[in-house]
C-alpha cells in the first residue's frame, strides 16, 4: 500500500467506518433467505418450459407423482384461478412481469414456469420435476430485433427536439455517423434466486431476497387476494441484486400458494440456469449516434436513436437518451426511442439500466469525434462541459464533471498518451489508453425511520431498507451516530423487514440519498424532546439522564425534492418509487465521473486485457467512503465485464438461452481483473437532498465500456461498435 | 438426477467382476466409473447422463495415482490428481507442456479434484449436448440430428468435424499427451493393453456417440510418456475469452526438437478447434529440416488448418488457430532448454 484508498474525513467526506454486519458475513453466520431453517420444511423444485412460445397440450404427471417424497406439483391445471393477475410494474402496479404465475397453458418465453414440484426432499423434487411429460403446441417465436414476428414501435414519450439538428448536422465541419449496440446480459449474483414461505393460520411470513421487500409483501396480497397486513416479508441480506431483486417475480406466489396446498414450510432455491428466466435482465438496445462540432470542437448537433427490446406482455423502454442528450451543450438536439417486442421474458433492471448501454453509443462516438477534430478526448469534454442541460435550460444542482477527468486522467498518466493509435506497444503487445464520462441521475424518494436512545447511550435505528451489500446497515449506524453525538458501537441497526417503517426500493443508487434524511429528521426530533438544538454538539446521553427518562423513539418520514402529494401513501403501498436526475421540473441532479482504462492487445492472438483502470467520480456527500469505495470498484469490474465477456446467447429458432450457467456465461475472474482504482472527488451539493448524497451504486459502471472501446481503438487503430468485444472482432486488424 | 446403483469395488480385480456379472444381467444397463466427479456429476444432474449404475474407482485409486520417473520414462497414475501432476518438479523440468496444460484448465479447485483418466474423457461442452431439452443431438440421443450446426456455434469445432456432429473436445492435458506420442494403459475385462494415446478418441464421423476406442467396462491406469530434447522443450499456449477458468477457443501443444534454428522433430497438437484431441501431422512433416523462422511456421499454421471446415460463427477459429500455432512455435523454439 502506496496511499491511503481511502480519503481524509473533511467536509463532505464521511469516515470510513468498517461494516457493520463484516463479522457475521466473514465467519458465515449471515443468515440469508435460503440460510432460515425451518422445521418441516418441504422443498420445490421449479420446471421451466423448454419452447420459446405455444401452448401446454398436456401433462403427464405420472412418473413424477410416483416418486416417493413428492407431495404436490402444481400446474396451471392445478391451480386453476389461486393465483391473481397483479399488474406490472410498468403500470402501476407490483409484478416485475405480466404474466400470471402458472395462469394458463400458454407459453410466452423460453424458461417461462410451467410446474412446481413440492417434496420431501430437493433431490426428490427435482427428480420428479425431469421426469414431468410436458406435451407442447410449439409456435414459432421472435427472438430479437431481426426476427419476423417482432413488433416495432415507437416510443413518444423519449422523444426529443431541440432546434434543427438536420441543418446543423450539414453544415458541420466534423461529423460522427455511427451505430452501436450492447448485448443481451443476465444477472448472475451469487446468492441464488431463493424463497420460503410459511404460513401461521391466516398469516404468511416470506423470506425472500430483495431491494424493496414492502413491493413483494403489497403484490404478493394482490395475487393471493388475502389483506397485506397477513404478510410479512423479511430478509436481513442479500447476496447481491443489482436490479434483479427489486420486484416481484412469478415464484414468490408459486411457494405461498404450495405452502398453504402442503400445510408446511416451502423452500425453493432456483437453479442458477432458472435465474436467467425467472427475473429481469439487461436485453440488447441498437444505438445510431450522430454527432457535429464546429473548428473549435463544439458539439453544434447531436442526434441519439435508440433500439430497445422488451416482451410481448410487457411494453417498456429505458431511454437513456433523455440523459445521453443533456449531458454536453449543443444547440441543436433531436432522439427517439423505438422498441420492439418479442417472445421473451420482460426485460427490466440492471445497474445503470438505462446509462450503461446509452453512455457506450455515446461516449464511443465522442472519442470518434475527438479523433476526427484532433482533439484530445478529454479536451473535447471540457470545450462542451456545462452548467445548464441544453434541452429545457434547466441547471445542474453541481457538477464536477471535469475535476473527475482532471483527477483520473492525473492519477492514470493520461498525458503521457501518445495519441496516435497502434503508437505504443510492449513487447508483443499492442498498448491502448481510453477514457469516457460517467453519469448516473440523483434520485431520491420519499422513506421514514425510527430512532430510539436509551439513557444508557445505547441508540437503535429502524428503517426498511435493504442490506445488499452496499453497505445499508453501516450508513445507518453511521448517520444515526453522526447525528445523535454518539460512538458507532453504540448504536444497532434493523432493516430489511416489512414490519419496520418504509424505506425506498433499494434501487437507482437511491437508498442511502433517500433514507439517510429519515433517520436524520428522527435523531432531529429527539434532540428536540430533549431540548437540544439540532446543530448543536449537546450531549444527547447526559440530557437524558437529566431529564430522567429510559427511553426516547422517535419517528420521521421525509419526502424528495419535486415528488407528487400521494407519494406518502404511495411509499405505505410498497409503491415509492425514486424521482430526480432529469425528472424535475426546476433542475437536473446528476453524479459525473470519468474513467480511463489500459487495454493490451496481443499482437498475433488478439486477446484484450484490461491491466488497469482509474476512475474518479463526485458524487455529493461520501457518508462512508469504505462501502462508496467497494461499489464503485465493484461497479468499474462489471463494466469490464460487460464490455468484454457478458453476452447471453439466444438460439433464434426458439429464443431459447443456450448458455444459462456459469460455465458459459462468461463473469471475469481474478486474473482478468488488474489495478482498479477509484477516486472519490469531493462535492457539495445541497439541493439533492438534506444528505447532500447523489448515491454511488450504479455509476462505476457506466463509462468503462466505452473507455475500453476506445482504448482498443487506440491500441490498434479499429474502432468497435458492438459489446462485448472479442478475439473475432480485431482477428484481422493488427 | 435419477436414482441410480452405487458400487466401490476394492480392487481393480473386484471391479471387473462387478462389470461382468452386472453386463451379464442385463446387457443394456449403462454403467459410469467415478473418479473426481467434476463432469460426470454435473451432467447427471442436468438428466444428460441417466447411468443405471456409478461405480466409484476412488478405493482403487490410490494404486495408481502415481507420479514416476524411469530413467527418461514419465508414468503417470491415471487417478492422479490434476494439480498434483501440474506442480510435480519432474514434470515442470522435462515435460513443460503436460505441467502447463493442466495448470491453465479448469480452476484450483477442480484441479484438486480431477483426475487424469478423468480428465482425457471429458465430454464435449456444446451446449446443445448439454441441455436434454434440444433433442437433436446425435452424440446423446444417435439419429437425432445436430442442433449446434445451425444454431450458436462459436464454441465449436473446425477439424474432424462431420455432419453428424460439430461438437469440440474441451480438454487441455490431452493435447499434452498427443504432442508427446504418449501411450495410455487400458485394464478390462480381457486384461490389460497399451495403446497409442492418438488412438483414444473418435472423430465423431456417423457415430459421434461413440467418443473413444475403451471396450465396454475398460478404464485408463496410466500414462506412458517418453522423454527426450522435444519433451523438455515443449510448451502449451491457451487463448481463451478470460484468463483463468475458461476453456480454450484454441490452443496449440508444441513438443519441438531444434538443431540450431533446424527442427529435427516437431509435433503439434490443437484442441478448443477440433472434435478430438488432434495432431497436426502435415504441418510437422512441413516442419522437419527446416529452419523455423515466421515464414515456416507461417506455413505450418496454413497446412493445419487445410481440412477445416467453419460453420455460422466459429469461422474465426481458423485465422486464430493459425496465429496460435506460429505465436506458439516461435516461442517454443525461444525457450531456454537444457540439451544433453
Amino acid at each position: 500500500m502506496t496511499e491511503p484508498l481511502f480519503p481524509q474525513p473533511t467536509g463532505t467526506m464521511g469516515r470510513p467506518y468498517r461494516r457493520y454486519e463484516a463479522h457475521e458475513k466473514v465467519n458465515g453466520t449471515a443468515t440469508y433467505a435460503s440460510d432460515v431453517r425451518l422445521a418441516g420444511t418441504a422443498h420445490a423444485y421449479l420446471l421451466a418450459s423448454k419452447i420459446g412460445r405455444g401452448r401446454i397440450e398436456a401433462f403427464d404427471l405420472t412418473a413424477a407423482l410416483a416418486v416417493p417424497g413428492v407431495v404436490d406439483i402444481l400446474t396451471h391445471e392445478t391451480v386453476g384461478g389461486q393465483i391473481r393477475q397483479t399488474p406490472s410494474l410498468y403500470t402501476g402496479g407490483y409484478a416485475a412481469d405480466s404474466v400470471r404465475p402458472l395462469g394458463s397453458a400458454d407459453v410466452a418465453y423460453w424458461g417461462q414456469p410451467v410446474a412446481l414440484v413440492v417434496a420431501d426432499s430437493y433431490e426428490a423434487a427435482r427428480e420428479a420435476a425431469q421426469k414431468i411429460d410436458v406435451a407442447y403446441a410449439v409456435a414459432e417465436a421472435a427472438s430479437s430485433f431481426d426476427s419476423g414476428g417482432a413488433e416495432h414501435s415507437e416510443l413518444e414519450q423519449h422523444a426529443l427536439r431541440v432546434g434543427d439538428f438536420d441543418g446543423a448536422f450539414a453544415a458541420a465541419p466534423f461529423k460522427i455517423d455511427a451505430h452501436y449496440s450492447t448485448p443481451v446480459q443476465h444477472h448472475n449474483a451469487m446468492e441464488l434466486f431463493a424463497t420460503q414461505c410459511v404460513w401461521d393460520g391466516d398469516r404468511l411470513t416470506v423470506y425472500e431476497p430483495g431491494q424493496y421487500l414492502n413491493n413483494i409483501k403489497y403484490g404478493l396480497a394482490e395475487q393471493l387476494g388475502i389483506d397485506p397486513e397477513r404478510i410479512r416479508v423479511v430478509n436481513a441480506y442479500v447476496g447481491g441484486a443489482f436490479g434483479a431483486k427489486g420486484f416481484l417475480t412469478q415464484r414468490t406466489a408459486l411457494v405461498a400458494l404450495a405452502a398453504r396446498r402442503v400445510g408446511r414450510p416451502v423452500k425453493l432455491v432456483a437453479t442458477r440456469e432458472q435465474g436467467f428466466f425467472l427475473s429481469a435482465y439487461r436485453a440488447e438496445t441498437r444505438h445510431h449516434v450522430q454527432l457535429a462540432a464546429d473548428q473549435e470542437g463544439r458539439l453544434l448537433a447531436h442526434r441519439h436513436e435508440g433500439w430497445e427490446l422488451t416482451s410481448r406482455a410487457d411494453l417498456l423502454a429505458f431511454g437513456g437518451n433523455g440523459m445521453t442528450v443533456r449531458l454536453y451543450a449543443c444547440p441543436n438536439i433531436e432522439s427517439r426511442v423505438n422498441v420492439a417486442r418479442v417472445d421473451r421474458s420482460t426485460p427490466g433492471f440492471m445497474r445503470g439500466p438505462a446509462e450503461v448501454p446509452y453512455a457506450f453509443a455515446l461516449e464511443t462516438a465522442l472519442d470518434e469525434l475527438a479523433y476526427a477534430a484532433g482533439l484530445d478526448p478529454v479536451e473535447l469534454r471540457r470545450i462542451n462541459d456545462t452548467d445548464v442541460e441544453p434541452v429545457g435550460g434547466l441547471p445542474y444542482t453541481s457538477r464536477s464533471l471535469m475535476q473527475c477527468f482532471d483527477a483520473a486522467g492525473a492519477a492514470f498518466g493520461w498525458p503521457d498518451r501518445t495519441a496516435e493509435p497502434g503508437s505504443m506497444r510492449d513487447g508483443d503487445w499492442r498498448v491502448g489508453w481510453g477514457c469516457a464520462a460517467a453519469f448516473y441521475p440523483a434520485y431520491a424518494a420519499s422513506s421514514s425511520a425510527r430512532v430510539r436512545l436509551h439513557a444508557d447511550g445505547r441508540v437503535h435505528v429502524a428503517s426498511g431498507g435493504h442490506e445488499l451489500g452496499q453497505g445499508m446497515y453501516t450508513m445507518m449506524a453511521q448517520v444515526a451516530a453522526e447525528r445523535l453525538g454518539v460512538p458507532m458501537d453504540r448504536v444497532s441497526v434493523s432493516l430489511g423487514d416489512t414490519d419496520l417503517p418504509p424505506a425506498i426500493v433499494a434501487g437507482g443508487s437511491s437508498s442511502t440519498t433517500s433514507v439517510a434524511p429519515a433517520i436524520m429528521a428522527a435523531c432531529d426530533a429527539i434532540r428536540r424532546r430533549l431540548g437540544l438544538d439540532e446543530g448543536s454538539q449537546g450531549d444527547v446521553v447526559a440530557a437524558m439522564v437529566a431529564s430522567g427518562t429510559g427511553m426516547v423513539e422517535e419517528y420521521a418520514e421525509t419526502r424528495a425534492h419535486g415528488e407528487a402529494p400521494d407519494t406518502m401513501r404511495r411509499l405505505h403501498r410498497g409503491q415509492a418509487a425514486p424521482s430526480g436526475g432529469i425528472h424535475l421540473e426546476d433542475r437536473v441532479q446528476f453524479a459525473l465521473g470519468a474513467q480511463f482504462v489500459e487495454v493490451r492487445i496481443h499482437a498475433r492472438t488478439r486477446e484484450i486485457r484490461v491491466p488497469r483502470a482509474v476512475g474518479a467520480f463526485a458524487a455529493g456527500r461520501i457518508i462512508n467512503p469504505r462501502t462508496a469505495h467497494g461499489q464503485l470498484v465493484g461497479g468499474m469490474i462489471w463494466g469490464i465485464s460487460s464490455a468484454l465477456m457478458e453476452h447471453t446467447d439466444i438460439d433464434p429458432r426458439n429464443a431459447g438461452y443456450i448458455n444459462a450457467n456459469l460455465a458459459d456465461y462468461l463473469l471475469p475472474v481474478n486474473a482478468d481483473i488488474g489495478t482498479v482504482q477509484a477516486i472519490m472527488v469531493p462535492e457539495v451539493d445541497d439541493l439533492v437532498s438534506p444528505a447532500g448524497v447523489k448515491g454511488v451504486g450504479e455509476i462505476g459502471t457506466v463509462g468503462t465500456a466505452a473507455a475500453i472501446s476506445n482504448a482498443v481503438h487506440h491500441a490498434i487503430g479499429k474502432r468497435l461498435r458492438d459489446l462485448p468485444l472479442r478475439i473475432e472482432h480485431i482477428l484481422e486488424d493488427i | 438426477m435419477q436414482p441410480f446403483q452405487y458400487i466401490r469395488p476394492a480392487s481393480l480385480a473386484e471391479m471387473v467382476m462387478a462389470e461382468r456379472e452386472a453386463r451379464s444381467r442385463d446387457a443394456a444397463a449403462r454403467t459410469a466409473y467415478i473418479a473426481g466427479g467434476t463432469t460426470l456429476v454435473d451432467l447427471m444432474k442436468l438428466n444428460v447422463e441417466q447411468p443405471d449404475r456409478v461405480v466409484d474407482l476412488n478405493a482403487i485409486a490410490p494404486a495408481f495415482s502415481a507420479i514416476t520417473l524411469d530413467g527418461s520414462t514419465l508414468r503417470l497414475g491415471a487417478f492422479a490428481k490434476m494439480a498434483a501432476v501440474a506442480d510435480h518438479p519432474a514434470v515442470i523440468g522435462g515435460f513443460p507442456v503436460i505441467a502447463e496444460s493442466l495448470s491453465l484448465a479448469a480452476s484450483a479447485q477442480l484441479r484438486n479434484m480431477a483426475s487424469l483418466g478423468g480428465n482425457v474423457l471429458q465430454r464435449t461442452r456444446c451446449a446443445y449436448y448439454g441441455d436434454p431439452a434440444w433433442t437433436a443431438c446425435n452424440k446423446r440421443a444417435p439419429g437425432s440430428g445436430c442442433a449446434a450446426r445451425d444454431g450458436v456455434n462459436r464454441q465449436h469445432a473446425v477439424l474432424g468435424v462431420s455432419d453428424h456432429c460439430i461438437a469440440s473436445y474441451p480438454g487441455d492435458f490431452a493435447q499434452a499427451l498427443m504432442a508427446l506420442d504418449a501411450t495410455v494403459i487400458l485394464v478390462g475385462a480381457e486384461g490389460t493393453r497399451s495403446v497409442p494415446f492418438a488412438s483414444l478418441h473418435r472423430e465423431p464421423g456417423d457415430t459421434p456417440d461413440a467418443e473413444t476406442t475403451l471396450r465396454p467396462g475398460e478404464v485408463i491406469t496410466e500414462f506412458v510418456v517418453d522423454g527426450g530434447p522435444w519433451a523438455r522443450r515443449s510448451r502449451y499456449l491457451k487463448i481463451r475469452d478470460r484468463q483463468s477458468y475458461e476453456f480454450a477457443v484454441a490452443s496449440v501443444a508444441v513438443a519441438l526438437d531444434l538443431v540450431g534454428d533446424t527442427v529435427r522433430d516437431v509435433r503439434i497438437a490443437l484442441g478448443g478447434v477440433a472434435t478430438v484431441p488432434w495432431r497436426a501431422y502435415d504441418a510437422e512433416t512441413m516442419l522437419r529440416g527446416r529452419s523455423l523462422d515466421e515464414a515456416a511456421a507461417a506455413d505450418a499454421a496454413e497446412l493445419a488448418f487445410a481440412s477445416a471446415v467453419s460453420h455460422t460463427h466459429n469461422a474465426f477459429k481458423i485465422p486464430l488457430g493459425r496465429s496460435a500455432i506460429v505465436r506458439a512455435l516461435l516461442e517454443t523454439a525461444a525457450m531456454e532448454v537444457r540439451r544433453d
